[in-house]
């Protein structure tokens, strides 16, 4: 039977429903001790005196330990994948409230946790920044030095800098823009913001770790366990064997944990004790740890008299909070998809990470992509409205066709840009009259496409053993947090090996069995290891024949792998292994041009269309339609590749309608899910999820990365829509009841007082 | 601290243990080495920690384990005691009610308090028995469809 394309519940069901899913969250090791962070108070100071004092004196703590305790066992304990500027916990400054700054160690975390309350640290207290672009300035400098991680090649200008916040910036330039702007027929630009928001997981962030004998092993919920096994080596001074990082399913991830979050500390304090280590964070200090990018982006596009875009220039700023994190790949990666799916021949673009005094900020499902298409797709929208275009046909005048160079230079191919928009433009009917609503109550729509190149160069490496009795088992360092990767591997071993998925076994993280692979972020894993899985397990089928051959068997003929091991092995013995690694090919961007002509292995495209609701006196917006569809390339589980779709489609209306960091002297005033609102059950509105399948060619069985592509469109078409229903544009997200009344209040010249 | 002696109904047993009073039902399960009810939000908003005491659900992050005394406590792990999975459970794996499962076994408690007090749930009925249990990777229109299939069954 046809393994790839089947649509088999995912390979853990069971183990989901029963609760006996195994997660770090679970776990508890003899003689282990739990950690508490004692937190910054301050969002940018210099420490002058931490007093542990009366948490040591607490019955049951078993050990405080600070920024210079961690000295003792790392010397230089400063991590991060881009800069190595975070320190394990806080030495000399603090750069965001929140910063962990001491750890309590127990048996019982209560106690810990009661101790934690009464560390006391002295600041002298500096002025600090939040916003992005005031941060461009250097009159306030959240880091001292810039340290970047040497790693990528594009950071190496900025090490040692002094007196800036820009991590990274990246330019790129292509035609003429200002000459096309001159001669073009209209000239429009605007302004965007998004605001800062988190992935909340709900399994929060956890780790522990166990030392051994010279070695030290960390489970952990994170989402690259390989890279995590390379940077507390790293940080140790010792090869990667004697680390050992394994990872069982995650309770969510959403970018959130990538790279190191809490396993440098753990590890840390496992040396220090030891004991084994549990640091557990509580919702409220998920808020401290990882968000998304505020971001500030300019758009400004030269359209001709025909109604093609001809120039566009666009300035990205992103705020990347006290830790750059994957911030600097986010603005250069991203970057360059800034001018939108468009067939634009004069485009600049720059693009800049920026340190602030915030929560640091990192990837969360879109690497960035999100906030992009929200002003690219609201911008283009305006374009069309101001040219009296139909916003559907002014994108299908402009968009890029098969073939076409997109502003990197990079040719688009397997890219299903028109068929999506085809798709939601064709599930909203909407060439068909529309009710526009009468009275109070006015009705609207939009549409809003994005797309996102993958992240590259990239590495995953696949283990396909199979036993002496036939049965088979796939090695991988892909995590599975939900995305369903073990299931979808398992098809195509199966497919490959002529089995049924649900007898092919998953070994999950555990970088002492489990090969390398960069990570589970990106939507890389179904591409990337999918490819090095698929390539795995025809080698092994190869060697399969191979001893078949060598048993004696006739050529050309199909044996049962038991009969083939019985026959040459005499019994019930020996196996075969198949391994592949898979690397595409790729171009790093012209560090003065920023362009290249291999710039992504595939491309993303994923869109939106809505209608909505909306209320004149009270700017409530409902939403009453929302059409999702994806170019999945050929989807080896449509089910799972759907609930994709829809998953992260609700996870972005989430960030549109409602979910807001907000910030009182760099405080976070909302840490809970009672105060940041997350979509529930009743905020679901009527949808559809289309999979636009088109062929990857050199994807898995024509397969590609679907993880992000339901975020890409929500955000700006909703605003599009409702621009439709009322006249008013929202240039800032979320979009929230008060800000579309303040709109509609503010066009009819009685604006609301600021409060 | 001073603990207190709690006698149970654990899943069909009668228990026994002594716990400090400031523990949770959460805690409390840890100790039985039951892990299917999960502390996430801290304030009874996620339902993660969902645990039906005397056949109603409760959030076990709020619900001090003291409470339990003389009671009886259902958790998710008792639902395929027998090896088989309950309708519910075999619902929510046709329709693919979830994705990262860590919220999972609250929304199963929910559905079997549900389905025994409405067995022919209403729309409205489904949504306001499962507004109080979140789910961050989104899987709410297939865990209402999950609903609307163990109800048929």
């Amino acid at each position: 039977m046809k393994q790839v394309g089947r649509e088999l519940p995912r390979l853990e069901v069971r183990a989901k429903v029963t609760g006996r899913a195994d997660y770090v969250h679970n776990l508890r090791l003899p003689g282990m001790l739990f950690g508490k962070i004692a937190r910054a108070t301050v969002p940018h100071g210099r420490v002058r005196n931490i007093d542990v004092g009366a948490a040591k004196k607490v019955t049951g703590v078993d050990r405080v330990v600070i920024g210079d305790d961690i000295r003792k066992v790392i010397p230089e304990p400063y991590y991060g994948p881009a800069f190595h500027d975070q320190p394990i916990l806080a030495l000399d400054k603090v750069h965001h409230i929140g910063e962990p700054v001491a750890v309590v160690l127990a048996r019982d975390p209560a106690v810990a946790e009661r101790a934690a309350q009464t560390i006391a640290v002295d600041y002298d207290e500096l002025p600090a920044v939040y916003d992005e672009v005031a941060a461009m300035q250097p009159e306030i400098v959240v880091h001292d030095v810039l340290k970047p991680a040497g790693t990528f090649a594009d950071l190496k200008h900025h090490k040692g800098r002094t007196g800036t916040n820009v991590a990274l910036d990246y330019h790129l330039r292509r035609g003429d823009v200002d000459a096309a702007m001159a001669r073009a027929a209209h000239v429009i630009a605007h302004t965007f913001r998004t605001q800062q928001c988190l992935h909340v997981p709900f399994e929060p962030f956890v780790a522990v770790a166990e030392p051994g004998d010279g070695t030290l092993t960390i489970y952990t919920s994170n989402q690259t366990p390989s890279f995590v096994r390379t940077e507390i080596a790293r940080l140790f001074g010792w090869p990667e064997n004697r680390v050992r990082v394994k990872v069982p399913f995650l309770g969510g991830g959403f970018g959130a944990k990538v790279y190191v979050k809490l396993e440098a500390l753990v590890a840390a304090l496992a040396m220090l004790t030891r004991r084994p280590v549990k640091v557990a964070l509580t919702m409220e200090e998920q808020f401290y740890m990882i968000t998304k990018h505020p971001t500030t982006f300019r758009i400004k596009s030269g359209v001709d008299a025909d109604g093609k875009v001809i120039a566009r220039a666009c300035e990205v700023f992103w705020n990347g909070g006290a830790y750059a994190d994957i911030g600097p790949r986010v603005t250069q990666k991203s970057g360059f998809t800034a001018p939108g799916p468009y067939d634009i021949d004069n485009i600049s673009v720059d693009s800049y990470a920026l340190y602030t005094n915030r929560t640091p900020a990192g990837a969360l499902r879109g690497f960035g992509i999100p906030q992009l298409v929200w002003a690219y797709e609201s911008h283009t929208d305006l374009l069309a409205r101001a040219l009296g275009a139909d916003p559907v046909a002014f994108r299908r005048k402009n968009i890029l066709r098969e073939g076409r160079p997109q502003a990197s230079g990079t040719a688009m191919h397997d890219a299903a840009i028109a068929e999506v928009l085809d798709t939601i433009a064709a599930r909203l009917d909407w060439d068909k009259p529309f009710d526009r609503g009468t009275g109070t109550v006015r009705r609207g729509r939009g549409v809003a496409i994005g797309f996102k190149a993958s992240i590259s160069p990239t590495t995953s490496v696949a283990i396909v053993n199979v036993g002496a009795d036939g049965s088979t088992t796939l090695y991988t360092s892909t995590v599975d947090m939900g995305q369903g990767s073990d299931t979808a591997f398992a098809q195509i071993v199966a497919e490959v090996l002529d089995l049924d998925a649900e007898a092919v076994r998953i070994v999950h993280p555990d970088t002492d069995v489990t090969p390398y692979d960069m990570g589970t972020l990106g939507s890389r894993s179904l591409f990337h290891m999918g490819n090095a899985v698929r390539l795995a397990a025809e080698e092994a089928r190869s060697k399969l024949r191979a001893l078949a051959a060598e048993a004696g068997f006739p050529e050309g003929t199909n044996y049962p792998p038991a009969e083939i091991f019985k026959k040459r092995y005499g019994m019930q013995a020996g196996n075969v292994v198949g391994t592949a690694s898979f690397l595409p090919t790729y171009k790093s961007p012209d560090t003065h041009t920023g362009l290249s002509d291999n710039v992504t292995p595939f491309w993303m495209i994923g869109g939106a269309g809505v209608e909505v609701e909306v209320d004149t006196e009270t700017g409530a917006v409902r939403v009453t339609k929302l059409v999702n569809a994806a170019d999945c390339g050929k989807p080896i589980n449509p089910a799972v590749a759907r609930t994709q779709l829809s998953g992260a489609a609700i996870m972005q209306l989430g960030f549109t309608l409602s979910e807001d960091m907000r910030l009182d002297g760099g405080q976070v005033t909302n840490a809970s899910l009672a105060d940041y609102k997350i979509p529930g059950i009743r905020d679901i509105p009527p949808m559809q999820n289309e999979l636009v399948e088109a062929e990857q060619h050199s994807g898995p069985f024509g397969a590609k990365g679907l993880g992000e592509s339901g975020t890409f469109g929500v955000s700006p078409a909703i605003a599009n829509a409702i621009d439709d229903a009322v006249g008013v544009r929202i240039t800032s997200l979320p979009i929230t009841a008060e800000a579309v009344l303040r709109a509609l209040r503010a066009r009819d010249g009685k604006p609301l007082k600021d409060e | 601290m001073s603990t207190r002696t709690v006698n149970f109904t654990l899943n069909g047993q009668l228990v026994s243990t002594e716990i400090e009073p400031h523990r949770n039902l959460v805690e409390l399960l840890q100790r039985f080495d039951l892990f299917g009810a999960r502390e996430s939000c801290g304030q009874g908003l996620c339902g993660c920690c969902t645990v039906l005491v005397d056949d109603k659900a409760v959030s076990g992050c709020l619900y001090f384990g003291v409470w339990v005394d003389g009671k009886s406590v259902t958790t998710v792990e008792s639902l395929d005691a027998e090896g088989a999975l309950s309708i519910v459970q075999r619902a929510f794996i046709d329709c693919g009610a979830f994705q990262c499962g860590f919220c999972t076994p609250g929304f199963v408690l929910m559905v079997h308090q549900l389905l025994k007090e409405h067995p022919t749930p209403s729309d409205d009925d489904i949504l306001h028995y499962l507004s109080g249990n979140l789910c961050r990777c989104a899987a709410y229109p297939e865990i209402i469809e999950a609903v609307k299939v163990a109800a048929k069954r």
